[in-house]
């Protein structure tokens, strides 16, 4: 197939899809109800067991109420104004880069994201994005070689509804809580990995790509399965700044790790955090859960959180095979009027589980930030052993850290180790390396990365690299 | 190179520096004594622009130029540099990393080309060694788990790699015992150079048998009360500081 045909097939694609003015010239009013399920479902042309099941979560989460038991503050999201489905307000199209904001720009460009990416990134419609089409078709072919299936989530509920079936909800039940059942009435789509027995990915997954090819709306879906012996890595980059006012996203996660299957999951969130002032920004409500279902199987957690106005998010691991192991790390930078609640819940089932958690919690600004964590230990878990380590770095004299570790152990042979300590950038430290010749800004970035490297050592490469250059950009002003 | 004119300075509303003179010319050693609370480490930390000490009188020319004008790390881009009576920890942060960082910020503020990285790292190496400092402290983060000395030796290494100059040497001697006193005075020396100026404070003669300076100045209560050559800080050694209060 000539590039040409490529182009002109992605580009039909796009149209195909672009059926978002379908659905406001329907004029499907604003908010929550069984008819807006209904046509979620009905646009994407699912079986009938799906709707079901969207339905069923719909009912339950009418039942429910928002938490409050984080510590955030912000007023009651009202669900009934806002559009489901394609629910990111779309924005206008912009036809070149000279109509998006200058200052998103100069972002960008310390992020060191190539041109391209930029316009897509900030929704200009890009004529043809050469370099994605060709990666995206050696990647699908390497991955169809190898028997690993990576698709949206629409695609499937399509074709493989018998996997979709066995595993949603499996993890996190629609039940779960306020947003998993919301998310699980209403999501528009999202990622679906399935790794083969004894497979081991050919490549990082990353949800990059998948962005390229179609748009995702605020109630992703993602549900990763590794069979038997299987090995994936799953890179989840938000890098795409949205600039409307305080916007929900409410995603669901679902890991699946059978015996001696191993799912390394990354994310660097950079969501935009609302300005100066709190002014808008995203409320990133967020499950995460993994099940090491399987014996010798593991799951680990990277994450860096330096986006979102709010953060409430605790991925987790449910360790039920014998000799399973989760691990947690993770960064969460505040800044300015931020606020995060993260940390992780490890629940130990089986025996001799094993699990590791690293927490780096950086506040400047008037910022709150807050490491929660739950370690559970079951009555059966013979042997189970949790280490965790809760760091949290201030910057200035504004902000605040928290620390809420919770502890059940119900087996006498668990060992649980929890250190906790907290720290400012002293002026000591900052001195030092001005008086060595770096400029402030860089004396606090490499102070900071400093204090994250535990983390930064868990990312692929250029994750890593990308989250040292996203906590200089986000602690900019931070200081001085 | 620097002169100091009538400088006063204040911590917390108390004032440190009540009128001090210097005057260092290019190549000179000057060794500033004088006991606890004197001024001395105030000196020195007015001198690098360290926030918190405030300077109430006076004037720092350094190269010509208003030195009190400039933000800490254009000092150090114009070659001044401070060792640290108590060097700083840095987690996570690995001390050749910290070191190419400091020297590529210094270079690039002057408007030189970055070193190559293997260029530096044999640089670094070849420096480490002379100071008879372990290489495995490359690779650890800034400070962290070093011992007295060890901190002290690394700080001269940064000065060997940075080549300030001028230098100024904060109780360098303190915590060292004779023999890495020796290495470290070995270290200081070997940038000597009519170019390269150094201003050593200390407390004690002994680091003066090693780094022999050109002029002895005796720091008291903010003030410069005696100077003289290296007799005088032999002097000092035998008569204690209260002579000089007696003879001023």
């Amino acid at each position: 197939m000539t590039d040409n045909r490529q182009i002109e097939e992605l580009a039909k694609r796009e149209y195909e899809h672009g059926w978002e003015t379908e659905i406001e010239s329907e004029r499907v009013p604003k908010g929550l109800s069984e008819e807006t399920v209904r046509i979620i479902s009905a646009k994407k042309n699912e079986p009938e067991w799906m709707l079901e099941w969207r339905l069923k979560a719909l009912e339950k989460f009418n039942a429910m109420q928002e938490p409050s038991w984080a510590h955030v503050a912000y007023p009651p999201v009202d669900l009934q104004d806002l559009y489901y489905y394609s629910a990111p307000k779309k924005k206008p199209q912009l036809d070149s880069l000279d109509e998006v904001d200058p200052k998103l720009l100069e972002t960008f460009d310390k992020l060191g994201i190539p041109l391209e990416e930029q316009k897509m990134l900030a929704g200009v419609a890009v004529d043809a994005v050469f370099d994605s089409v060709s990666v995206k078709t050696t990647f699908r072919e390497n991955l169809a070689e190898a028997g690993v299936i990576f698709c949206s989530f629409s695609e499937a509920v399509q074709e493989h509804p018998e996997l979709v079936k066995k595993y949603l909800g499996s993890v996190v039940p629609t039940t779960d809580n306020y947003y998993a059942a919301l998310n699980s009435a209403v999501f528009s789509d999202g990622s679906f990995v399935w790794i083969p027995e004894g497979t081991r990915c050919p490549m990082e997954l990353s949800t990059y790509f998948r962005i390229n090819d179609r748009e995702t709306g605020q109630f992703e879906r993602t549900l990763i399965v590794a069979e038997k012996g299987s090995h994936v890595s799953y890179l989840e980059g938000c890098t795409a700044p949205q600039r409307d006012e305080n916007q929900l996203h409410a995603a669901v996660v679902e890991l699946v790790a059978l015996d001696d299957a191993e799912i390394k999951y990354s994310t660097v969130q950079n969501w935009y955090p609302g300005d100066e002032n709190g002014k808008g920004g995203i409320y990133n409500f967020v499950t995460k859960r993994g099940a090491c279902r399987g014996k010798r199987s593991k799951i680990s957690w990277t994450q860096v959180e330096t986006g979102s106005a709010i953060t409430w998010k605790y991925p987790s691991c449910i360790l039920q095979g014998d000799d399973s192991i989760g691990e947690f790390y993770s960064v969460a930078l505040t800044n300015n009027a931020q606020q995060a609640d993260t940390g992780t819940k490890m629940v130990h089932i089986g025996k001799n589980t094993k699990s590791t958690i690293i927490s780096k919690g950086i506040s400047a600004g008037r910022s709150q930030n807050s490491y929660r964590g739950l370690v559970k230990v079951n009555k059966g878990a013979e042997g189970a052993r949790n280490f965790s380590q809760c760091d949290s770095l201030l910057i200035g004299e504004t902000c605040g850290a928290h620390t809420f570790p919770y502890i059940e152990s119900k087996n006498a042979s668990a060992q649980v180790e929890h250190e906790a300590t907290t720290s400012k950038i002293g002026d000591d430290q900052l001195f030092y390396c001005r008086q060595r010749g770096l400029s402030e800004e860089d004396a606090v970035s490499m102070i900071v990365n400093g204090f994250c490297k535990d983390v930064f050592n868990e990312l692929p490469m250029e994750f890593a690299v990308e989250a040292g250059k996203l906590l200089a950009v986000s602690l900019e002003g931070a200081v001085g | 190179m620097l002169k100091i004119t009538d400088l006063r300075a204040r911590v917390e509303e108390k004032p440190i520096l009540r009128g001090i003179d210097l005057e260092v010319k290019p190549g000179e050693v000057h060794a500033i004594m004088g006991p606890n609370g004197s001024g001395k480490s105030t000196l020195a930390n007015v001198l690098c622009g360290r926030d918190g000490y405030e300077v109430t009188g006076g004037s720092v020319q350094y190269e010509g130029e208003d030195l009190l004008e400039l933000d800490p790390e254009e000092r150090a881009a114009k070659g001044l540099f401070l060792s640290f009576q108590y060097p700083v920890e840095i987690p996570g942060v690995s001390n050749t990393y910290f070191m190419k960082a400091a020297l590529d910020a210094q270079r690039k503020e002057r408007g030189e080309e970055e070193l190559d990285a293997a260029d530096f790292l044999r640089l670094l190496k070849t420096k480490a060694k002379e100071l008879e400092l372990d290489t495995a402290l490359l690779n650890r983060s800034v400070n962290v788990g070093f011992s007295g000395g060890e901190k002290k030796r690394n700080e001269i290494l940064q000065m060997s790699v940075l080549e300030p100059r001028l230098a100024i040497l904060d109780e360098t001697d303190s915590g060292l015992d004779i023999d890495a006193l020796k290495v470290v005075a070995e270290g200081v020396n070997r940038l000597r150079s009519p170019e390269r100026s150094q201003i050593v404070v200390t407390h004690y003669q002994r680091l003066l048998d090693y780094i022999v300076p050109d002029f002895v100045h005796v720091l008291q209560g903010g003030k410069i009360v005696k100077s003289g050559d290296k007799s005088l800080a032999l002097e000092l050694e035998d008569k204690g500081y209260a002579w000089v209060s007696q003879e001023a």
